[in-house]
């Protein structure tokens, strides 16, 4: 009788754990992007947008992509520049694993002239970007998305042709100090598709500079 | 008892005197830097006055427009204004502080240093993305976040006095 009394109270502290938890995760992951934007399991349509190198580039330009690491960053912003060195560090990691950073410049140039096209080709040389980096000319991409700010990270997991949306939010834990970081948020998310495994979390928030 | 009423008076003079300088100026650009649970106290205050809590940057444009519009708030209106900068901390001294003193801001001004924003934004508001700038408006229990920059010092104005 003793037993039962102790198996009972063990299921239900284990079931109202993991309610506990879904609550939490649920909400996260309804509230990390603008409304209209793409949702955790949506499909990313694809885009063609012109690149540094002048040449307009889609996701169907990646045939053998495994998925993508969808960037929105800036010049201007000191958030974004403080992840710099970090978003490359992610490409080379994980380009030939499958998962190539996509980077785009989501701001209206007319609105700061550090973000012109000319300026994104020049900080790309000067950091030495490994990955494409596009402008969101007429800014029809970012919105589709729901990109709030920069940096905002979407990956994207290829599945029968479709480009699904598995993670969205910051890079890592600790903006200021790259040394300090406890969760690597983008590394373990691209980790976990790679094994085959669920990312968690699926969505965290960051400071960052609003999209103009 | 002739001591007492002095002492009534004194207390009466004490309490004047601290109404008529509400508003502490903070003539040598001081900036108080706090990580965020040293901040949160700010944001839960119960005393019946009403706080316009402002999250901005120096580098952000739609913020420095923004900040007339609440510095004439502070300057015309019965209310708390506290600016929440999110500069970044190694640029406190070259880029912050020569900002407040070039636009004579007297303001309290709050260096928030907490790297770990996916875990303090959700406690600011849980529907905030981390976009800047962002203003919480409360009194006591009663509050709102407005999650976009105001266009003019009326809208701002309409916010704050539907609170008070």
């Amino acid at each position: 009788m003793r037993t039962l009394k102790i198996l009972t109270t063990s299921a239900v502290v284990v079931v109202i754990t993991a309610f506990s938890f879904n609550t939490v995760f649920d909400e996260n992951e309804n509230s990390n992007s603008s409304e209209n934007g793409y949702k955790i399991g949506d499909v990313a349509e694809d885009f063609s947008l012109k690149n540094i190198d002048g040449k307009m580039l889609s996701l169907s330009d990646f045939p053998n992509a495994k998925g993508f690491i969808v960037t929105f960053t800036t010049n201007h912003c000191p958030y974004a520049k403080a992840y710099e060195d970090r978003i490359i560090k992610l490409d080379k990691k994980f380009k030939n694993k499958g998962y190539p950073v996509i980077a785009i410049n989501p701001n209206d140039p007319t609105k700061n002239e550090e973000d012109s096209f000319a300026n994104m080709q020049l900080r790309a040389r000067q950091k030495g970007f490994t990955f494409p980096y596009l402008i969101d000319e007429g800014q029809q991409v970012y919105p589709k998305f729901g990109a709030t700010k920069t940096p905002h990270v979407y990956i994207l997991e290829k599945e029968n042709g479709e480009a699904i949306v598995r993670y969205i939010g910051a890079i890592d834990d600790n903006y200021q100090d790259e040394s300090a970081v406890n969760q690597h948020f983008v590394q373990n998310a691209v980790d976990a598709l790679l094994n085959g495994k669920e990312v968690k979390p699926k969505t965290t928030k960051a400071i960052g500079c609003s999209i103009k | 008892m002739k001591i007492l009423w002095s002492l009534m008076l004194l207390f009466t003079l004490v309490n004047c005197k601290s109404d008529s300088e509400k508003k502490k100026q903070n003539e040598d650009f001081s900036i108080e830097t706090y990580n965020f649970s040293e901040l949160e106290s700010f944001l839960h205050k119960k005393d019946d006055k009403l706080y316009v809590v402002n999250f901005w940057a120096t580098w952000c444009k739609p913020c420095v427009e923004e900040l007339p519009y609440l510095l004439k708030l502070s300057e015309e209106k019965n209310i708390e204004l506290i600016l929440v900068s999110l500069d970044l901390p190694n640029m406190k001294e070259s880029q912050l502080k020569p900002f407040l003193q070039k636009h004579n801001i007297k303001e309290k001004v709050i260096l928030l240093d907490d790297p770990n924003s996916n875990a303090w934004i959700p406690k600011v508001d849980k529907n905030w993305q981390g976009a800047i700038p962002a203003t919480k408006i409360y009194k006591n229990d009663n509050s709102k976040f407005i999650a976009r920059p105001f266009r003019n010092y009326e809208e701002l104005l309409d916010e704050v006095e539907q609170m008070m």
